[in-house]
């Protein structure tokens, strides 16, 4: 177990880095450890963790932002801007169940790892929310990328390079997000396809109407799919565009509507990934894919006894199945030949240190990155083999 | 005039050899040497600054845009990427000693996938070209700035280029899911995909929006969007900036946010009017355009809250559209904005800062003052929602002293928009333009850090050189150009 330091603010981050760097001693770079279980383990003395690091900084509803301090946890920011009738936009998931944790996630952590939920496939992912971000870069200094405001295109976009960098380019210390007003209500149709292939038609026909499809899953049952759209707006206009829709996907099954209160339960638990009923000695793939070539992906994980749940129209598939290093070569392979990309995202630490948990890069680009790495941590202290092993 | 880094001697002196080589590498028409033919190239759409090439080239694949950079890189010459040329910051002004790579014909669409809501494209494709492609099925790639007629996809990933309806829909950067990307050394690079956030760094969106400096885009791979049902303008006009600028935060927290929400003072308003009779209020100190989307019963519905909301705020006129043709005639004005200050003014330069909305009325009226200060007019029109200004400086080109005020006044514009919390560019980008204020946005360790990134894709500061950084911490020495 390694010693955990949580400076109660910036300055007590940078000390802990220049004491790192000082002593060219690694050091695992944590939120509030929720998603310890990702990627590779850190082999490090020390953890340096953003978790006393709390509170809104700012908050102005009528320009649609939100500051908070990194290790603020996503409830309290969620709890913020619903006072004021708002929303975070990617609905970012909490994942206490998939990695059997008790921890909050941090703001900063949700950032870190660039994670979304259902809301992605219409409106953008984390990252796409991230207007600001102050991180203390490897060199024990405060770097500040974006800002407060919604366009700002000076400058390379480091808040993007951050997003979904998992602590090895920076300590993110503060970020500002876009929010935006929470719709008045929601519904979701629910239709029994026959095959996983008209469950992503279904989705996909859905997904290109002009009715504003928020959220679209495919859910396996034993002897057919789920399909669910999810529309949310005014009430006239869920009311309006669920009849019109429902009309379109006619030819495709049996359909069921769930009002507001269903719906949201619903998507809560496709958000947390729970329909995949992952048992808690398997391991969870999560591959990203074109839509349409989900029930490939899907067809290679049944081959190994995998189940999966499908969100993003398709393009976001879950798999549940034995961790072994067979079955990631097998979801990798699948993954590659769709021209998509597979992530084993849970799985006990001896696998995780047996196999690549992401793809590599292209050698030229891997080069790139490496320098990239240099130019942000040049010592090489932040979260060491996180990604890939050295 | 702007200081650009001193031309290589030993480059300028091979120039006759490295136009032979660029010719084996791009055979037939694609290398432009001669003078009256390079002329085109020598500026963009910051027609201000001006410096002819050495050399243009045009590739006609992503192959041989990775051979010339090869060559390049291996000869130490300075490349200058260029797409339509339609940047307002002097994102493609050459160099004396650099060659132009122009993207305009890899302009092919090579793949339309509307079950997957994807399109793969040359970065030659103009912007309005992908909406073109994809209309007929009623599809359309979201961001629309102002020059998509002519500006070209590569070009707006560069810029990170937004529009009128990002509010909605969000900038290019939220409209990507690949590129094909050729580095320095000549490497060709998939980044990406046709699939949404694989994890690993966020390469696309680190590339998106760098400005030529870390390589070039040859093919991208943008979502594309089913169009709403319909959409409609209406027209809103005030007794004051403040007001204006108020019922703007009174409509977003109601809850509803508009797919377009545009702002025009005075003088802008003024402008347009005379432009394209519009049926603008000329009495009005502001004014908002608001669209809305979805079915004509939807449409009602929100313009009806939208009417409501705005009445509150003693309205000097409000007009809601009620045909397509209507709406049109409310956004006419507007689109022909640019073009309307043309008219009125010899030149004018047009700044892009973003401001925090709520410091719209202080910002507004230093804008007013310093308008006052410097002898010059100008017109404001930006995007309300995102806080996005767009103050056109009229000045003439053919009085030096007219120009020196402009630029000064701009400069002044700007750092009063860092100073209240917002930041140099929106959607334009810092170019060479705004090069020498990125002090004021940031600290030297924080231009730092990004000049050292920039190196870690292009080690020797080949790509596109003396944009987006102040020239004093570049590799070269500085000089003054013509």
């Amino acid at each position: 177990m390694s010693t955990l330091i949580a400076p109660a603010d910036e300055a007590g981050i940078i000390d802990a880095v220049q004491a790192a760097r000082a002593a060219r001693e690694p050091l695992t770079i944590a939120g509030q450890g929720s998603k310890r279980g990702l990627l590779r383990p850190v082999q490090a003395a020390r953890s340096l963790s953003t978790r006393a690091l709390t509170g809104v900084t700012l908050y102005r509803p009528a320009e649609l932002i939100i500051t908070a301090r990194a290790g603020t946890p996503l409830a309290e920011i969620e709890a913020t801007v619903a006072e004021k009738g708002q929303q975070l936009i990617a609905e970012a998931p909490y994942l206490n169940g998939v990695f059997a944790t008790s921890a909050p996630p941090s703001i900063g952590g949700v950032v870190a790892a660039n994670l979304s939920g259902p809301r992605r496939i219409a409106w953008g992912a984390t990252r796409d929310h991230v207007m600001g971000l102050r991180f203390i870069n490897g060199a024990g200094e405060t770097i500040r990328s974006g800002g407060r405001v919604l366009k700002n295109v000076t400058g390379l976009d480091l808040c993007k390079l951050l997003s979904g960098s998992y602590g090895t380019l920076g300590v993110i210390t503060e970020v500002t997000l876009k929010v935006l007003p929470a719709p008045e209500t929601s519904a979701t149709i629910l239709i029994e396809t026959p095959d996983l292939a008209g469950a992503v038609a279904a989705l996909s026909a859905g997904l290109g109407s002009p009715f504003g499809v928020s959220a679209a899953a495919a859910l396996p049952q034993r002897d057919h799919v789920i399909a669910a759209l999810r529309l949310e707006d005014f009430a006239a206009s869920v009311t309006y565009r669920m009849e019109k829709l429902r009309d379109m996907l006619d030819g495709f099954g049996a359909q069921r509507v769930m009002e507001d209160g269903e719906s949201r339960a619903f998507w809560r638990s496709i958000r947390e990934v729970e329909p995949l009923q992952a048992m808690p000695d398997e391991a969870i793939w999560r591959v990203s894919v074109r839509p349409s070539a989900g029930p490939h992906i899907a067809a290679a994980a049944s081959a190994i006894d995998g189940r999966v749940l499908l969100d993003w129209g398709g393009g976001l598939v879950w798999i549940a199945a034995a961790p072994s290093t067979a079955n990631h070569a097998a979801i990798s392979a699948a993954a590659a030949a769709e021209a998509g990309a597979a992530m084993l995202f849970r799985a006990p630490e001896s696998l995780r240190l047996a196999v690549p948990v992401l793809p590599a890069e292209a050698a030229p680009l891997a080069a790139i990155s490496a320098r990239v790495k240099e130019a942000l941590d040049p010592e090489g202290l932040f979260n060491p083999g996180h990604l890939r092993a050295a | 005039m702007i200081a650009l880094p001193a031309p290589k001697p030993e480059i300028l002196a091979r120039r006759a050899e490295i136009v032979t080589a660029l010719q084996a590498l791009v055979p037939g028409d694609g290398v432009i040497a001669e003078g009256i033919r390079l002329k085109p190239y020598e500026t963009d759409g910051l027609a201000a600054y001006r410096q002819m090439p050495l050399a243009v080239v045009l590739p006609s694949s992503t192959e041989q845009v990775a051979a010339v950079l090869r060559y390049c890189h291996e000869q130490g010459i300075r490349v200058v990427p260029r797409g339509a040329g339609t940047s307002l910051s002097g994102g493609a002004l050459p160099l004396a000693d650099a060659v132009v790579i122009g993207l305009m014909r890899l302009n092919a669409i090579h793949e339309i996938n509307y079950a997957d809501r994807y399109a793969v494209v040359g970065a030659g494709v103009t912007n309005i070209g992908i909406t073109k492609a994809v209309e007929g099925e009623g599809f359309f790639y979201a961001p629309d700035p102002s020059s998509q007629l002519a500006c070209m996809i590569g070009g707006n990933v560069m810029m990170n280029s937004g529009g009128a309806h990002c509010l909605k829909y969000g900038v290019t950067a939220n409209n990507l899911l690949g590129v094909k990307f050729v580095t320095i050394e000549g490497e060709v690079l998939k980044i990406g995909g046709t699939y949404l956030d694989a994890a690993g760094y966020d390469w696309l969106g680190l590339i998106t929006g760098s400005e030529g400096q870390l390589g070039i885009v040859t093919e991208v791979t943008v979502r594309i969007l089913r169009s709403a049902e319909g959409a409609r303008a209406m027209l809103a006009a005030f007794n004051s900036i403040e007001i204006a600028g108020a019922a703007v935060d009174a409509i977003i927290g109601s809850g509803i946010i508009p797919v377009a929400l545009e702002f025009m003072d005075k003088p802008c308003i003024h402008a347009c009017e005379a432009f394209a009779h519009a049926g603008y209020p000329l009495d009005a100190e502001a004014m908002l355009i608001i669209e809305v989307e979805g079915s004509i019963a939807e449409q009602d519905a929100l313009l009806a809250r939208i009417k409501d909301i705005c009445a509150r705020f003693d309205p000097i006129s409000l007009k809601v559209a009620e045909t397509a043709e209507q709406s049109l005639a409310i956004w006419k004005g507007r689109k022909g904005a640019f073009g309307a200050v043309g008219r009125i003014s010899p030149d004018y330069l047009c700044m892009d800062g973003t401001i925090p909305t709520s410091e719209l009325p202080h910002v507004l009226k230093r804008i007013g003052e310093m308008s006052d200060q410097y002898g010059l007019k100008v017109a404001n029109v930006f995007h309300a929602g995102d806080g996005n200004l767009h103050p056109l400086i009229m000045f003439d080109a053919n009085d030096a002293d007219s120009f020196r005020r402009a630029e000064a006044f701009g400069a002044d514009i700007l750092k009063l928009c860092v100073e209240v919390g917002g930041c140099l560019t929106g959607e334009h980008g810092v170019g060479v333009e705004k090069r020498d204020l990125m002090n004021v946005q940031f600290a030297p360790h924080e231009l730092a850090q990004q000049r050292a990134i920039k190196s870690a894709f292009d080690p020797a500061w080949l790509l596109n050189p003396a944009k987006v950084f102040p020239l004093e911490g570049a590799l070269q020495p500085a000089i003054a150009a013509e």
